[in-house]
């Protein structure tokens, strides 16, 4: 495969890379929306984690469980309720909080599982998509957005600034780490407070800490 | 590597010495020395088990694999059925290099106390008596099963098992073996299967005995000495039970409103249709390998499950050992179109093992063959298995060969 013809998925690789560094190794991990697996997969190979997946589509719970990991069928909304308080070191929200009914439950309840929860997600303040809605007046449509506003999943977008509002609101959560992310997955800064981060991020990673 | 240790009796000859079959494959006499007490409050003992074994147990006994048969199953999982010639009923799953990999696992089957293909049941000679028991058989349960099959792994000499599989009530040992015994199985997979028998399934069980029992034959379940045998009452309840097994899309698929082997009704009692053909078939073919009275017990035996019960209805508190969650690495699989034991009933136990944060897999297999479905040929399901015990003998450290 000539490398120069067709992209390198760096984005992918690199949003997973990097959460993957913010878990210690040996740790009890939760994946909520763990999708096919890569990402459990990445950190039961590199960091030796107990790791456990939770996935809305059966078609990636099956993926998983072939491969080994220890996965069910469940939705986030309505299942996390299910789990013991401080089962988990991490739970992991990967690319799927903005697909959830009530983001804010969500985060509770993952905050009450584990002691430390990492969610990603993409950043609908990016200046692409606010340029798009701008210039178009439509609802933007982009690589990593790619639905139309009638079929899309993702029902409650955020910004990376809204996002770290609702951390301050929720009170006794702690931003320990954040990463800002580019379009192809490098970071742009750990600062997630800044003006420049919310236009120039397409997605962010936060590591919280329940105090 | 070693050999178990060889108890074989493979002139298959049954040693309370009434039972007309010769059985091929392996026995076992257990509770020889102090009888097996029952969940009913009576005990067993000595009684036999017959079991079949395949593959080669590995030198540190780590690499055994229980499985469990369902209601009519038995011990030969992976063997030609010595009555009917068939297959064994999970070929699909056990053998050189299927999922359940004989290559690299020793894998043992036991008939079910209670059953009637060799290991002890109702129509064996009770010893007190000299007659066979009958229905003076000790109603068992799925506890008393289980207890058996730990006495059989205790004699070859096996502290834990690597995997406890099975379906349907098969599954529901599988639940007992990892609740009763969490520190001597370290995966378990129920598949198809609940942790307690439904209202429905109870209601359907019991029109099956209540056709065994309105059988003129039946003779108060003393038929053995009447030498009759109550072959329409248990063709009929395995009638009704096939059905149960099936699915509404499948049986359309399979059948429809096609007649058989005629070009219109005949205004008569005949089997018209296919469908009634194909019933009438099931239930004349089971009457030939399977006892009357072992049909009542084992039902019974899945009626009485009810695996919260002993820990105050709360299933969760099943799970929970020495104050924390099971170690038993679970995967529990449900097929989309079974209504016997629908996926609600899976996804109960589930929440359960979530409850105290246990290591559980749970897949839904899509297909319209209905309960049957995991004895059928489902590649998605035999793929999920496949990955689900590799990843856990790594775990377990197991090599990829014996």
């Amino acid at each position: 495969m000539d490398a120069s013809v067709i992209p390198p998925r760096t984005d992918i690789r690199g949003d997973l890379r990097r959460i993957a560094d913010m878990v210690s190794t040996g740790a009890r991990v939760l994946d909520v929306g763990c999708g096919d697996g890569a990402l459990l997969d990445l950190l039961t190979r590199e960091k030796g984690v107990d790791g456990r997946g939770m996935e809305l589509g059966m078609d990636g719970v099956r993926a998983c469980v072939s491969r080994g990991l220890s996965v069910i069928q469940g939705d986030a909304d309505t299942d996390l309720k299910d789990y013991p308080s401080d089962a988990f070191d991490y739970v992991i929200l990967s690319q799927t909080l903005q697909a959830t009914r009530d983001p804010r439950g969500v985060l509770l309840q993952m905050l009450r599982i584990g002691r430390r929860v990492i969610v990603s997600f993409p950043n609908f303040g990016y200046w692409r998509v606010r340029l798009a809605l701008l210039l178009t007046g439509r609802m933007p449509v982009t690589d990593r957005l790619g639905f139309q506003w009638w079929e899309t999943p993702n029902i409650h977008f955020c910004t990376i600034a809204d996002f770290t509002a609702l951390c301050a609101e929720l009170g006794g959560v702690t931003v320990e780490r954040s990463a800002i992310l580019d379009h192809d997955g490098r970071q742009l800064t750990s600062d997630a407070t800044t003006w420049r981060a919310n236009w120039s991020g397409e997605q962010g990673i936060f590591l919280l800490r329940r105090d | 590597m070693i050999t178990p240790p060889a108890y074989t009796d493979s002139s298959g000859t049954d040693n309370t010495g009434t039972s007309p079959l010769v059985l091929p494959g392996k026995r076992m006499v257990l509770g020889a020395d102090r009888p097996m007490p029952l969940d009913g409050g009576g005990q067993l003992g000595p009684f036999t088990v017959a079991y079949q074994t395949y593959g080669t147990l590995n030198a540190d006994k780590s690499n055994a694999i229980l499985v469990c048969h369902a209601l009519t199953g038995d011990q030969y999982v992976a063997d030609r059925h010595p009555i009917t010639g068939k297959p064994g009923w999970w070929e699909m799953l056990v053998g050189p290099g299927k999922p359940v990999d004989t290559d690299r696992f020793f894998v043992i089957c036991s008939n079910v106390i209670g059953g009637c293909m060799g290991s002890t049941g109702p129509h064996d000679v009770n010893p007190a008596t000299g007659q066979p028991y009958a229905i003076d058989f000790p109603v068992i349960t799925i506890g008393d099963m289980v207890r058996a099959q730990t006495l059989l792994i205790d004699a070859l000499g096996i502290d834990q098992l690597f995997c406890v599989i099975g379906g349907s009530m098969g599954g529901m040992q599988v639940l007992q073996w990892a609740v009763a015994h969490p520190e001597r199985v370290f995966a378990a997979v129920p598949i198809a299967t609940a942790a307690r028998h439904s209202a429905q399934n109870i209601a359907f069980h019991e029109v099956g005995r209540q056709a065994i029992m309105a059988d003129p034959d039946w003779r108060d379940g003393a038929y053995q000495r009447a030498d009759t045998n109550p072959a329409r009452g248990l063709a009929v309840a395995r009638m009704a039970a096939h059905i149960t097994y099936l699915s509404e899309a499948a049986l359309h698929r399979k059948f429809g409103r096609n007649l058989q082997s005629r070009q219109a009704i005949t205004f008569g009692f005949d089997a018209d249709f296919q469908v009634e053909s194909y019933l009438r078939y099931q239930g004349a073919s089971f009457v030939d390998r399977f006892d009357a009275n072992s049909y009542l017990y084992i039902t019974r035996a899945m009626d009485y499950f009810d695996l919260a019960a002993e820990h105050g209805g709360q299933l969760a508190q099943a799970f929970r050992v020495n104050g924390r969650g099971t170690p038993v690495r679970f995967c529990l699989a449900s097929f989309s179109s079974d209504w016997l034991f629908p996926t609600s009933e899976s996804r109960a136990v589930v929440h359960a093992l979530n409850a105290v944060a246990a290591n559980v897999s749970f897949v839904e297999i899509e297909t319209d063959k209905g309960h049957d479905a995991f004895l059928l040929d489902e590649p998605e399901f035999h793929q999920v298995m496949r990955g689900f015990i590799n990843g856990c003998a790594d775990h377990r450290g197991l090599k990829r060969r014996v």
